[in-house]
């Protein structure tokens, strides 16, 4: 059936059946390669993105269940050449190794600092536990992160 | 060496010589995993020049001066990209931004073996440089010749260009027109002074960053063909299994459903979208599952190794006659079977088009690969290519290898169109090999001098390289009919080692027996795992001699001291104790304690040193790693940050590893399924802080250091946890329940 749903502040008209995962939508009908297939459990976080402002897991939210709510992946907050705050710590931190992770870590690291701009590191690492990363860059994020909070880089409150 | 003279070899008995003396180096070219790398013509050259000694199949310069450099090192997340083009930047003397860098592809870069085994840098890196030192040497020549000058009176400006004292210059693409690059290398062409580096050495941003954190086409996941169809595998739950009655004519009639693969079990839906690949494989595996392999051993954990036949190998049988014994230490040691856990599972695209197949792929073996595939779906090799894409980190043979032979098959069946195949997150969990399992068992003794007097020390595991080098290498060989049966596993010689890696301490002790137990029979599907063996002998060494130095009265840094004469070692313990403020660390009182912990990796990789601090909880056994200072010298540092990254990642890994990881099953299947069954290290875990120092070697060869910190990080711990709690553990997964048990609260 044909389902209408926005995307980084587009509207799009994708055919889909209505439990389709909101992931495969936005990977396989709109060719976006931000949100990644990780586990399809909502354990990982390689998914992503935002819904409405908020962190979600695209691999368990239905395509049906977005509705007229506006959906943000990474392809909507900045470009190679013109990358935002967030994404742009994120290089200056060289945070990342794989990177298969990484999109969702801003996506979920935006909605934070979106709606709190100063969280402490011990609400940092909070929010950031659904998501992993198995290259151990953790470290790496968090002074990412920071660099945007304006905290100390060295998360000397942990 | 120049053509002619490889001609006189080729005719005449030299060959033979130096064919026998290269067998070995092919062997290793990987760090001793995969298939044998093309046969060393060149053994004078450097690194993996040896094997691929002619420039151009190197560099390629092209008349307006855009530069291509080819590598057989693939992106693992590793930086080697970036770290690659660094070498070939500084060499060359130009920009990074000149040069494209084109990585392990079966049909436009030299086969290097795996990437794998830390030696991309010691091989790969020191090929490129000294290839590109060669090239910028000749590219001297022909502006000399040209200017009818001197060479040596001339030099390059790090813009591409050679200039003359009297401030002529000429650019590469007008010099390279009229030079040949197809000529073999010579050894000693002259490489650039360290003092004057430009790339080298600095902390150049990885390439590959950018397009990670904004979307773009990254990985092998993001690869959208014309007419590209989804494939699912349809499976029983783990290596071993298979479906009772797989629903196959349900899924047929799913939506979306092109075809159902069936050849021998194996089995694979293929649909026009991926999600209705997803549903018509749910419903195809609406089935009971069978167990055709022994069952697997529930009661006795790697244990298990203890009782299976074993190939006996003598590492180390020295005798220095009998020394006194004060006191003596005896202990077993263990670690559980690991998952690579990548965070996306492995895929795989493949066309077959044209009577040939191409393969894109995350395999660490490309070269390995475009042979094994070939054998499989019946073609010669030269009709399948295979171009390494990146994709999730692997940190070993994780499921990357099967999913591609999959695909391959699945590509066969339907001509014309690409097949992406992904396995499931159940599916990596369940059918990808595992880091081996393993035990340790030790002996040893210190003397009234507080000196060890003697050291006897026994490894079982399994082979940790079961990399398929043939068709049988991939499960799905089993699977199809006719099948190729799975070839013998063997173990990897020293001095790379694979169960008995780092098994040869770089200390020096008097009167060393020391075996490696080679259990043929995997009692789980297992293969490379980051570091091997590696990381339960550091573990299991490190262990003991803090076990002796707190026998002795000893600290653990003089002990260990007191037992090392490598000055590069040394040099590694004093830096990262001394940055950790080991002097006046805070002494174990119950809960706090700090540990340390050094290796060298292989005894021929870099060197590492932690030192780290934690806090047990002695309510829950949970612990929490306070800070983690480390020292690594992998001779002169590409990118120090590249290294600094994955060292970090490596110190996360192994603590992962060491406090919470184990592969679980029943008798009959895996049942660590999910990031549930099988929890990794998350944010509110990780360390409060990790300190990596690089160490200046200005000049000094490239040593690989992506494994580097494993064995010392778990060993670091579990002495820090010995510090804090008196209490020695020495079975991992050091899980809060098992801390709480052995402290006794």
């Amino acid at each position: 059936m044909t389902l209408s749903i926005t995307v980084n502040g587009k509207r799009h008209q994708v055919d889909a059946s209505p439990e389709t995962p909101l992931l495969y939508v936005l990977r396989d009908d709109l060719g976006l390669n931000g949100a990644k297939y990780g586990c399809g459990l909502g354990q990982c976080g390689a998914c992503t993105v935002q819904l409405d402002g908020k962190a979600i897991f695209s691999c368990i939210t239905p395509v049906s269940a977005v509705g007229d709510r506006p959906v943000r992946t990474v392809e909507g907050l900045g470009t190679v050449d013109r990358m935002s705050p967030l994404q742009q710590a994120f290089r200056d931190e060289q945070a990342a190794q794989c990177g298969y992770c990484i999109a969702g870590m801003i996506m979920r690291a935006q909605a934070l600092l979106d709606a709190d701009p100063r969280p402490d590191e011990a609400k940092i690492r909070a929010h950031m536990q659904t998501n992993l990363c198995r290259c151990g860059t953790h470290m790496r994020i968090l002074r990412a992160i920071r660099r945007v909070a304006g905290l100390p880089s060295d998360g000397a409150a942990a | 060496m120049n053509l002619d003279r490889r001609q006189l070899l080729a005719g005449g008995g030299l060959l033979v010589a130096f064919s026998m003396a290269g067998h070995g180096l092919a062997q290793l070219a990987g760090g001793g995993e995969g298939g044998a790398a093309p046969r060393p013509v060149r053994p004078d050259l450097p690194g993996s020049l040896k094997s691929n000694p002619v420039l151009d199949s190197w560099v390629h310069i092209a008349p307006d001066g855009r530069i291509t450099v080819f590598s057989g090192k693939a992106e693992l997340g590793q930086g080697i990209r970036t770290a690659l083009l660094q070498v070939a930047a500084e060499e060359l003397d130009v920009p990074p931004g000149a040069i494209d860098l084109v990585t392990a592809d079966t049909a436009r870069t030299p086969d290097e073996g795996l990437t794998a085994g830390s030696h991309s840098m010691q091989d790969g890196g020191t090929a490129i440089a000294n290839a590109c030192a060669n090239v910028r040497m000749l590219l001297t020549r022909t502006a000399a010749k040209r200017w009818r000058a001197a060479a040596d009176m001339l030099t390059t400006n790090g813009k591409a260009q050679v200039t003359a004292p009297d401030g002529r210059s000429l650019g590469y693409g007008a010099l390279a027109a009229d030079l040949s690059l197809h000529v073999e290398a010579i050894p000693n062409a002259p490489r650039r002074d360290p003092r004057h580096y430009r790339t080298l050495g600095h902390d150049l941003p990885r390439v590959d960053i950018p397009a990670k954190l904004t979307g773009g086409a990254a990985y092998v996941q993001d690869l959208r063909l014309p007419g590209m169809l989804h494939a699912r595998v349809v499976r029983g739950p783990s290596y071993g299994t298979r479906l009772a009655k797989p629903q196959l004519d349900r899924a047929r009639k799913m939506p979306g459903v092109v075809a159902v693969i069936e050849n021998g079990r194996f089995t694979a839906v293929v649909a026009e979208k991926e999600w209705q690949a997803i549903q018509a494989m749910r419903v195809a595996q609406d089935s009971d599952y069978v167990r055709d392999l022994p069952l697997l051993p529930v009661a006795e954990g790697p244990h298990r190794l203890q009782k299976l036949p074993t190939r006996e190998i003598q590492v180390l049988d020295t005798h220095d006659g009998a020394k006194p014994v004060w006191k003596t230490v005896r202990g077993s040691y263990s670690r559980p079977w690991y998952s690579h856990g990548s965070i996306g599972p492995s895929c795989a695209v493949a066309l077959a088009k044209d009577g040939g197949l191409t393969l894109w792929s995350h395999s660490q073996g490309v070269f390995d690969m475009h042979r094994a595939v070939a054998e499989l779906v019946g073609l010669p090799p030269e009709k399948v290519r295979c171009i390494h894409t990146p994709s999730a980190g692997c940190y070993g043979q994780n499921g990357a290898d099967d999913v591609t032979a999959e695909a391959g098959l699945i590509a066969m069946a339907l001509p014309g169109r690409p097949i992406r195949l992904q396995w499931m997150r159940e599916q990596e969990f369940g059918w990808e090999p595992c880091g081996c399992g393993m035990v340790t068992r030790v002996e040893a003794a210190i003397g009234p001098d507080k000196r060890i007097a003697h050291w006897t020390y026994e490894v079982w595991s399994n082979s940790h390289n079961n990399r398929p080098v043939g068709a049988g290498g991939y499960a799905v060989a089993q699977e199809i009919s006719p099948g190729f049966p799975a070839p013998p596993p063997k173990p990897i010689p020293m001095p790379e080692g694979d169960g008995d890696r780092n098994a040869n301490p770089l200390y020096v002790f008097p009167n060393m027996d020391v075996r490696y137990h080679f259990v043929p029979e995997m009692p789980l599907r297992v293969s490379a795992l980051r570091s091997l063996g590696a990381h339960l002998n550091v573990f299991t060494i490190e262990s003991v001699l803090d076990e002796l130095a707190l026998a002795g009265g000893v600290d653990p840094l003089a002990f260990r001291l007191a037992h090392m004469q490598d000055a590069r070692a040394r040099a590694v313990m004093i830096e990262a104790t001394n940055r950790f403020g080991w002097a006046k660390r805070p002494r174990g009182d119950g809960r706090r304690g700090c540990g340390m912990a050094f290796a060298r990796y292989k005894n021929i990789g870099a060197y590492c040193a932690i030192a780290m601090e934690i806090e047990v909880e002695r309510e829950t056994g949970a612990i929490t790693v306070h800070r983690v200072q480390a020292a690594v010298d992998a001779g002169q540092p590409a990118s120090p940050d590249g290294i600094r990254n994955q060292v970090e990642g490596g110190i996360l890994q192994s603590l992962s590893w060491a406090t919470r990881e184990a592969v679980t099953y029943d008798a009959t299947r895996r049942t660590s399924f999910d990031w549930g069954s099988y929890p990794i290290l998350r944010f509110e875990e990780v360390p409060g802080s990790v300190a990596v120092h690089v160490m200046d070697r200005p000049g000094d060869p490239f040593l690989g250091a992506g494994e580097t910190a494993q064995g010392p990080t778990s060993a670091a711990l579990a002495n820090a946890i010995a510090d804090a709690t008196g209490a020695r553990l020495r079975d991992m997964p050091l899980t809060p329940e098992v801390v709480k048990a052995a402290i006794g609260v």
